[in-house]
């Protein structure tokens, strides 16, 4: 049904009113990550510039690594002592989750064209969880929606980053909590998630299932390894338990459904 | 660490991070027939993916000490409830930050 939409808007070539038309679908649901980012990007700024790091290191380091989590590491690994390899390593544990963002988008980024290397490059947590859940409707081009969240997103944090390294230390007001933001985000995506999927067809337990393995795993995970080695066993076990429930699921037979189509 | 050791830290932190984002998508091209089992996961993944999100956010959320969690766990339910009431996410999102904010700048200090 997609494909015929898609060729349709492809068939005659893009307007700038049809990129126009993505952008303010795209905008308004990337407001949250710009809070989030702008203030997170501003902290990690001022943490490279306090490691003694040049004032430009953060907003190039944002642009080229553009992965959060693995910048805050990377702070204090620029300040120890010289080891790439053990670098390499650290930021494959840390983007491990990249391999289910790409599992998931593998269908929806097909036939985005050039667009595509670059929507795979700037694939963060929150891209993923604005790009996957979002509803395009099917006059919108959805390749150039998700070119548009992908790159305010990545702005949004490069900007940030850029003003943590040049004016941190010139910011008073008080921020405290302001981080919380990106987990309202998340909290909000996977509600969104639980109310679509809670259609009742196959019962609470079947509907969900995928949402209860998510955070069950995690939690236990999380309780057994602790906070900063959770996230890779907590990856295993959900695919674990997903992947033995796959015959009881009646999901099976609908995508085989599907790929036939 | 000397500038040229920085420069080939961050060179390989970008390429690992690259990797684990490329490889699902070198692993399952777009020609090629992807096996029904990864379709699978790319329909149930997700989901999942998105409660260990929820779980990481939360990850340092004391307990047993400090404020046990109760500021979190407050705007949690603001953010929910708000959310199952008029389902707008900027909504949910603003009223929970806020009373968040609120919360640990000045009753959680």
């Amino acid at each position: 049904m997609s494909k015929t939409t898609e060729a349709a808007v492809r068939g005659r070539s893009l307007t700038a009113a049809d990129r126009l038309r993505a952008f303010k679908l795209a905008f308004p649901l990337t407001l949250p990550v710009m809070a989030g980012y702008i203030f997170l990007g501003i902290t990690y700024g001022i943490l490279i510039v306090t490691q003694g790091l040049p004032p430009y290191f953060p907003a190039v380091t944002a642009a080229i690594v553009y992965t959060g989590s693995m910048e805050f590491l990377l702070a204090g690994i620029l300040v120890s002592s010289f080891s790439p390899a053990a670098a390499f390593l650290t930021a494959v544990m840390v983007g491990a989750r990249h391999l289910f963002y790409g599992i998931s988008m593998l269908s929806k980024y097909r036939g985005t064209g050039w667009k595509k290397f670059y929507l795979i490059f700037t694939t963060s947590d929150e891209t993923f969880a604005i790009n996957y859940s979002a509803l395009i409707p099917e006059n919108v081009d959805k390749g150039w929606f998700y070119f548009w969240v992908s790159l305010l997103d990545q702005l949004y944090w490069i900007a940030g980053a850029a003003l943590g390294g040049l004016f941190g230390s010139f910011i008073s007001f008080n921020t405290r909590g302001l981080d919380f933001v990106m987990t309202a985000m998340f909290v909000t995506i996977f509600m969104n998630q639980w109310l679509n999927d809670g259609t009742g067809a196959k019962g609470f337990f079947k509907d969900h299932i995928s949402e209860l393995a998510g955070i069950f795993a995690s939690l236990l995970c999380l309780l057994i390894f602790g906070a900063d080695r959770f996230i890779i066993p907590a990856m295993i076990t959900i695919l674990a338990v997903l992947t033995l429930l796959r015959k009881k699921l009646d999901i099976a037979d609908n995508i085989a459904e599907e790929d036939t189509k | 660490m000397t500038s040229q050791q920085i420069i080939i830290t961050v060179a390989a932190v970008v390429a690992a991070t690259m990797l684990t984002r490329f490889l699902p998508y070198i692993c399952f091209p777009q020609g090629k027939k992807t096996p029904g089992f990864i379709t699978y996961l790319g329909k149930v993944l997700a989901p999942a993916v998105f409660g260990l999100l929820v779980v990481y956010c939360l990850r340092n959320v004391n307990l047993a000490g400090g404020s046990h969690g109760i500021p979190e766990a407050l705007a949690l339910i603001v953010v929910i409830a708000t959310f199952v009431w008029k389902r707008q996410m900027l909504f949910s999102m603003a009223s929970g930050t806020a009373l968040y904010m609120l919360l640990v700048q000045t009753v959680f200090r």
